[in-house]
């Protein structure tokens, strides 16, 4: 199997170090971390305001990098957003373009397995619409119930707002055909791509998702960047979402006129390096190829699932046969964070708790779980370190 | 196995809680909970003339929080009410690492000091306990919402 460390420093900082937690947030490529050291080296300036030329470059580097993004996920950039990141994106759909076009007899439709990311904003929003927020279940394999789906979506759905994968159960969602279930109805759909974007192959147009959100921290690039995609008719149909410089084209007291375009929507001087930095990280993710990452995050996923199986007591949660490489998993008489601390001490480094999804787990009868999940920094001898420290847990809780 | 977080007796302790269960017409009864990990607690005191005559304990958890549980419950039956007090006060000291205190099987949970994310585990029943005897309502290691 190939080997991707060297590309990350993490590994030389801390030798030993077996990180299963990408799905929480990933570790960094050296050539995002070079792409924004660089950046603010050589040629950092704000951006979409200087006449001088280094705020030209600034600006050109920028917008590259807003172009990258969109063309790795099949869309245009004139439909791409910068935001901090995926729960931004959604906070943004919810306040700009849902909030005035929700009545209280309107319905948001979620599902059981949302990241409270997904959850959160759309109750808060129904709070103070009286709209109702209406919940898919799923079935035992942890696939989302498609019957429960459509009899859930009608007329009065506004909007469509599920997660693409799953970050406890690792389910993929058929999100094609829920979009055009959804439109049918007339309801937009927002899909959360926070986890699908690192694990595999994205075609937002194909999709046909109204809106679709997901993260650079997940995708091997830095912190508090990601992307919101708003079809382009939606854009003209949202407000202004915070209100600042960057977005307006006038401004008088009596008077202001706002940017049209993605722009419109960023206020403030924006996350300049982190975009450049997430710009990086893609086209490194470019070459590798994302159907190569999801197979080589595959392989490991299903040796690992194997070797897991054959431990006294050890439940696997999440069984959909599409699945990304994320394994949550319950053992009999230890608790999580129990199993958690024991494989620290090994410098395994996995996820225990809600998984900010406390409705999933909660479904499950459970309060909560351990989670170990694969990304391109993986390699094949991080399985033998995490099956030998849940053997120690094991013997020790015995 | 030399273990200084996991010693036999914490072990045991989280295997087999003592003192679990319920009293109907308690004194006091008081919640605590830990939203990071899920650790959930409901504490029943039976106070007599200032001395706790009974505990009981409900609650879920990992090993270190059900056996703080299990130990306080034990130690502080038939203790009075200013000395479990002064207890929580030595037994919080010990589980941050603030001081050093001789306090007999309390001392197996001192390992947690070592372990700061899982310190919260270790110190939720205390804090319930103290909440239950001054009264200043249920105990959450985070944010507000018991």
């Amino acid at each position: 199997m190939q080997n991707y460390q060297q590309h990350f420093p993490i590994f030389r900082a801390n030798p030993g170090l077996v990180f299963l937690d990408s799905a929480a947030s990933a570790q960094k490529l050296q050539v995002a971390i070079d792409a924004e050291k660089s950046f603010y080296e050589n040629h950092y300036a704000n951006v979409h305001r200087g006449i001088y030329h280094l705020s030209e470059v600034a600006t050109n580097k920028y917008e590259a990098a807003r172009q990258t993004v969109a063309q790795f996920f099949g869309i245009s950039e004139q439909e791409l957003i910068f935001v901090r990141g995926a729960t931004e994106g959604i906070n943004l759909v919810a306040s700009a373009y849902l909030e005035h076009n929700l009545s209280a007899n309107d319905e948001i439709l979620i599902s059981v397995m949302e990241h409270h990311a997904n959850i959160v904003p759309w109750f808060r929003l129904c709070e103070r619409t009286g709209a109702k927020l209406k919940v898919v279940n799923i079935d035992e394999q942890g696939a989302l119930d498609m019957a429960h789906f459509q009899e859930l979506l009608n007329p009065r759905t506004k909007m469509v707002a599920l997660t693409h994968v799953s970050n406890v159960l690792g389910t993929v969602n058929p999100v094609k055909e829920i979009v055009e279930y959804a439109h049918a109805v007339g309801a937009k759909v927002l899909i959360d791509g926070a986890q699908a974007a690192a694990h595999m192959p994205v075609n937002i147009a194909e999709i046909g998702a109204d809106f679709y959100t997901a993260s650079s921290h997940k995708m091997y690039g830095p912190t508090g960047v990601g992307f919101l995609y708003v079809k382009q008719e939606m854009l003209q149909e949202m407000q202004p979402y915070q209100g600042g410089g960057n977005m307006i084209a006038t401004v008088a007291f009596d008077r202001i006129t706002y940017l049209k375009g993605p722009m419109r929507f960023e206020a403030g001087t924006p996350n300049i390096a982190g975009a450049i930095g997430f710009a990086a990280a893609i086209e490194f993710l470019d070459k590798i190829g994302m159907a190569h990452l999801a197979q080589f995050e595959d392989q490991l996923m299903r040796r690992c699932q194997s070797q897991m199986s054959e431990i006294d007591g050890l439940q696997i949660f999440g069984h959909c046969p599409d699945k990304a490489a994320i394994i949550s998993f319950a053992m009999d008489g230890i608790h999580p964070h129990d199993v958690a601390t024991i494989l620290d001490r090994e410098q395994v480094a996995v996820r225990a708790g809600h998984h900010c999804a406390m409705p999933l787990i909660k479904h499950f009868g459970v309060s909560s779980l351990t989670r170990v999940s694969f990304g391109l920094s993986n390699q094949e001898s991080d399985i033998d370190a995490l099956i030998a420290a849940l053997q120690t847990a094991r013997r020790l809780f015995s | 196995m030399n273990d200084d977080l996991y010693q036999e007796l914490i072990l045991d302790h989280g295997r087999h809680p003592r003192k679990t269960g319920v009293i109907p017409d308690a004194t006091y009864v008081e919640k605590g909970f830990n939203p990071l990990c899920g650790d959930e607690i409901t504490l029943y005191l039976e106070v007599k003339d200032e001395v706790i005559t009974k505990v009981r304990f409900e609650g879920e958890g990992c090993a270190i929080s059900q056996a703080s549980s299990s130990l306080m419950a034990e130690r502080i039956e038939g203790m009075p009410v200013n000395e479990a007090l002064a207890l929580f006060n030595q037994v919080h000291e010990m589980l941050m690492g603030v001081n050093e205190h001789q306090l007999g099987k309390l001392s197996a949970l001192s390992g947690v000091k070592r372990y700061p994310v899982r310190v919260k585990c270790a110190t939720l029943a205390w804090h319930t306990l103290d909440a239950a005897l001054k009264g200043s309502g249920p105990v959450s290691t985070e944010g507000d919402d018991v």
